[in-house]
């Protein structure tokens, strides 16, 4: 067998393959012959053969065979085989196959070895990719390892003890008492391994961290060895770019973060040494600003005085300025880690993290757009909302969509005027109106229905939007929502701010025709232009149009829209009374009210015509269904006295407790905006069909218990408890007064105190006379906002009167469930 | 913690891969792609951190690269490393290597892919940065390579001398010298 090739030969011969295909003929080759090798058991031959699989595996192919002859190559006395046997290991082992722990033995004897190279690679090893099982039974060695004076194998103790305490956090302690000469070593290897292994150690363990922090003293050693760092001058050996050790200065500065963040004394014993730093070094090459970096770092991090940290910030301030991008990268990065906490400082540097948002490099521009969305303000809002427009204009398009969603956040709580506001939507949407988020277009339908003085200005301005380009689903589906609900107004042309445009009935028609038959169009969007054509069959006047328009569509492919096209068609046809009031302009929604129950509208959903029964009859008791209930409310303004005059004639059923909760909420309308692609009708009560995700005003399903608060002389009231969704530290209580005894207790009052961490909102009741004989029951809505997640506790006073005599209690309440103010 | 140190040139092709994580052979193949993809559509003069690919796994972790030549150095770090100080790091390992190589360039890289392991070795050790010194460095790593060669390297010393002779070039030596009339033969000498 002639002797393998050298790995020099091998890479020759690979390197003058052409193809992949050729390449991995020749490595084929060369891996049976290494293979045939191995098995002749050839000792001289044995490192040749793993550095070359060593090389054919970092150009991806397997080389798993060759890890029993690392294995081999380990043991063997020599130190070429041990030093390529135990890279080798290092390569193509880990803990997953079992073989490595055949390695224990061998290290363990390594790490005893008179050489201290060989020492070195056994440590090496072990610290790389050591399993716990090995790091357990060598931890004993290793620590000896970490007292001897040989520095170069004290360091790599060091390295190897952090795997190690990494592996088996236990073993921590047994590394403790070395740790008490390391900080004293001159050489800076050591050092440097030494902080890190005392950083691992204080992030691993608060006992360890408060240990170093009182018994160890470690603050002062590390200022000191620091100190010497800045002052000793020029020193050949360790000197970057001017700077003596840059590298340990960092670590150790990183150290003193950890060290002093949250503890007074440390902070304060290192706020000299900081300040010193800051102002000391030299920033015209990059190792300066690495040390100036971290230093803003630990500075922001601790409890220092506020001179440090506007120091700090005005250091960041002027890395923005440079040229250099990384610094800038870092820059913006460790200001959106601040804007938080030092808000007004970083105030101070807007307008250069707003030209940020011009730069080429994406990196930068994405955290310079985070930034910017943090200091948006009241103040700021118009010159920054122009810079962010703009951005958004040309931003990449992986931007645009976070870009869109942060405008529409920001202008929703900083608008300065409503038509502001809606300008800077229609910007969004003209201008990226494919990118922006699915849950937009339903917000700023409410936001729009909300500013009812700009319905005419907006409907004309989406309407202009939309004869320009009709490819922005989102835009299509908002404008063509406005459309429906206001187009008279844009046919009348009413608009106050600005120049009304003449339109008549027909051309509105076409463009919302147009959009059905358009092929840019989602079949969400011929959805909504359905409904809207459908909508204003009451409000114009050419309906027979639009009589046709619906009756095409109920022989459409699509089924959605053959639904909605048939309901409509029977709205015309057979129930061509309602249609008005069916069809009549949306109340206004309110936010927050989106607990639609779900759960309710699968009852409401279910026919149509009990629907349409309900609502064209609203003045007539009905029978106590939810479904019912819960449409009344929802027919608008008008029914709302409705409710108050059934509720105290229902018995006390689930879904009374809702409508009184709904009512009392002062809902004034429909919860819920309209355009969820599943609803077909733009009846109020399919609406909440829509409503995917809110949870139910159900007890059961909040899944808190009610409990009974009092219960003496006959009156018995009980607490049930539902989550506010949109805040959930906000409790919704239901107090349900029931009476057992015969006579009725009338001028019914109830009254609640809670501790001062809490605040207290309590909705008028549904009646003042708790009827006898648990006939009824009188309702009332609590909220409880509870922001420091404390106890609930609750003091309740009672009076009424009973058998003509005035009664008054007071009682507190204190068996509140847990989950009712977790 | 330094996650994955990677060294691949302007084509992609790797030179010398280091993982101080455990990821299957496929899964490094494709990670060296990847970052390959996502480094090489960088600019000269943007900066040089990128957020990491998907594969290296979770937000934590960039990827903070220098180009040198025709080569591409990557360390893939967490947030519990200093950027800057990073960068500074590769640039004394590359230093290094030029002072181990003697003006370093990439058929060095290529053709002692070993050593340029041994010398990482000094510089990082499980992830984590071992020494900085460049002439400790270079030092510890000389003294280690003597070692090596007085035990005969990784070539084994008896195959040497035989392929220092089968590699020798020698001349052409003529064994026909045709002068015309006078018919001289010269006697065919064996090679030596």
């Amino acid at each position: 067998m002639p002797a393998p090739i050298r790995l020099r030969e091998l890479i020759r011969t690979i390197r003058t393959a052409r193809t992949q295909a050729e390449e991995r003929e020749m490595i084929q080759k060369e891996c049976a012959a290494i293979r045939s090798s191995f098995r002749e058991e050839d000792n001289t031959y044995r490192c040749r053969n793993v550095a070359k699989l060593l090389y054919m595996h970092m150009l991806g192919y397997p080389a798993h065979f060759g890890q029993l002859e690392c294995l081999k190559l380990i043991a063997s006395q020599k130190f070429t085989d041990k030093r390529i046997g135990y890279l080798g290991a290092m390569l193509l082992l880990d803990e997953r196959q079992d073989v490595h722990l055949l390695m224990t033995n061998c290290i363990k004897n390594d790490l005893n070895h008179s050489t201290q190279y060989v020492q070195g690679l056994a440590l090496c090893t072990l610290g790389c990719m050591g399993s716990s099982e090995m790091c357990r039974d060598l931890a004993g060695e290793v620590e000896k390892l970490l007292k001897t004076s040989n520095s170069y194998l004290r360091k790599k103790a060091a390295l190897c003890a952090v795997h190690v305490i990494r592996k088996v956090p236990e073993l921590m302690e047994m590394f403790l008492p070395a740790t008490k000469n390391l900080l004293s070593e001159k050489n800076h290897g050591v050092l440097h391994t030494s902080v890190v292994l005392l950083t691992e150690m204080c992030e691993r363990s608060p006992d360890m961290l408060s240990h170093f922090r009182k018994v160890h003293k470690l603050v002062p050693q590390l200022v000191r060895i620091l100190k010497n760092l800045i002052m000793s001058g020029y020193s050949p050996e360790h000197d970057v770019s001017g700077i003596s050790d840059p590298f340990l200065q960092v670590r150790i500065l990183r150290l003193l973060r950890i060290l002093g963040k949250g503890d007074d004394d440390s902070s304060e014993a290192m706020n000299d040494i900081l300040a010193q730093v800051a102002t000391n070094t030299e920033t015209s090459k990059n190792v300066g600003n690495a040390i100036l970096y971290e230093t803003v770092l630990t500075i922001m991090d601790i409890k220092s005085e506020s001179g440090l940290r506007v120091l700090a910030i005005n250091i960041l301030g002027r890395f923005l300025l440079n040229n250099d991008k990384n610094i800038r990268y870092v820059a913006l990065t460790s200001l959106l880690k601040t804007v938080q906490t030092d808000h007004n400082a970083v105030q101070r540097h807007r307008s250069t993290i707003v030209d940020c948002l011009k730069d080429l490099d994406v990196s930068i521009k994405r955290r310079a757009m985070e930034l910017s969305f943090a200091l948006v303000n009241g103040n700021n809002i118009r010159g920054m909302m122009k810079e962010l427009l703009y951005f958004l204009d040309s931003c990449d398009p992986d931007f645009k969509a976070d870009c869109a969603s942060g405008i529409f956040l920001a202008a929703e709580k900083y608008a300065p005027s409503k038509r502001w506001h809606i300008d800077t939507i229609m910007r969004v949407l003209t201008t990226a109106g494919s990118y922006v988020r699915d849950d937009s277009v339903p917000n700023l339908i409410q936001l729009i229905t909300n500013s009812v003085e700009m319905h005419a200005y907006t409907v004309q301005r989406l309407y202009k939007a939309l004869l320009d380009d009709i490819s922005q689903q989102p835009l299509v589906q908002v404008a063509s929502w406005c459309i429906g609900e206001y187009g008279d107004l844009l046919v009348s042309g009413q608009c106050e701010e600005e120049e009304p445009i003449q339109v008549s009935e027909d051309e509105v028609l076409d463009v919302l025709e147009g959009l059905l038959v358009s092929n840019l169009s989602t079949p969400v969007t011929r959805g909504y232009s359905l409904t809207a054509i459908m909508k204003l069959s009451t409000r114009f006047s050419s309906v027979n149009r639009i009589k046709k328009v619906v009756s095409i569509y109920g022989s459409s492919i699509d089924v959605e829209l053959q639904q909605r096209a048939v309901e409509y068609n029977a709205l015309f046809k057979k129930y061509d009374h309602m249609r008005p009031a069916l069809l009549e302009r949306m109340p206004i929604m309110e936010k927050t009210a989106s607990n639609g129950p779900t759960e309710i509208v699968q009852t409401n959903g279910e026919t149509e015509s009990t629907i349409l029964d309900t609502k064209h009859l609203p003045s007539i008791t009905q029978p106590a269904s939810q479904a019912n209930d819960l449409l009344d409310l929802l027919g608008g303004n008008d029914v709302v006295p409705v409710i108050q005059t059934t509720v105290p004639t229902k018995p006390a059923s689930a879904g009374g407790e809702l409508l009184d909760l709904l009512g009392d909420l002062s809902l004034t309308g429909g919860p819920t905006p309209t355009p969820a692609p599943s609803v077909p009708m733009s009846q109020p009560p399919f609406l909440l069909d829509g409503l995917s995700s809110q949870p139910l005003f159900n007890d059961i399903a909040a899944g808190i218990p009610p409990m009974t608060a009092y219960n003496k002389n006959g009156l018995k009231i009980e607490f049930t408890f539902e989550r506010a969704n949109p805040n959930p530290n906000i409790a919704v209580i239901t107090i349900h007064a029931t009476n057992s005894t015969e006579a009725d207790m009338t001028d019914f009052v109830f009254q609640a105190a809670v501790p001062k961490t809490f605040q207290l909102q309590l909705l008028s009741p549904s009646s003042n006379v708790v009827p006898a004989v648990n006939q009824g029951s009188v309702t009332q809505v609590i909220r409880v906002l509870n922001p420091q997640k404390q106890q609930l506790r609750m003091r309740i006073k009672l009076t009424y009167t009973h058998k003509g005599s005035p009664v008054q209690d007071l009682a507190e309440v204190n068996n509140f469930p847990p989950q009712s103010w977790q | 913690m330094i996650k994955a140190i990677l060294i691949f040139n302007n084509h992609g092709k790797p030179r010398l891969i280091r993982f101080y994580q455990y990821f299957a052979e496929d899964m490094q193949q494709q990670i060296i792609r990847e970052t390959f993809h996502l480094v090489s559509k960088r600019d000269d003069n943007v900066c040089n951190f990128l957020e990491g690919g998907s594969l290296i796994g979770g937000s934590d972790y960039k990827l903070i690269y220098r180009h040198y030549a025709t080569l591409y150095f990557v360390f893939c770090v967490d947030s519990s490393e200093s950027e800057l100080g990073i960068l500074d790091l590769i640039q004394v390992f590359v230093e290094t290597l030029d002072k181990c190589f003697e003006n370093v360039c990439e058929l060095d890289l290529i053709f002692h892919m070993d050593k340029v392991h041994y010398i990482l070795q000094e510089v990082v050790m499980g992830g984590m940065v071992l020494e900085t010194n460049m002439n400790e460095i270079v030092g510890q790593v000389e003294l280690q390579n003597r070692m090596e060669k007085s035990e005969g390297g990784l070539s084994a010393a008896p195959a040497r001398a035989v392929s220092a002779v089968k590699n020798m070039n020698l001349p052409e030596i003529p064994r026909n010298i045709n002068i015309g009339d006078i018919n001289i033969k010269v006697p065919s000498l064996s090679p030596f």
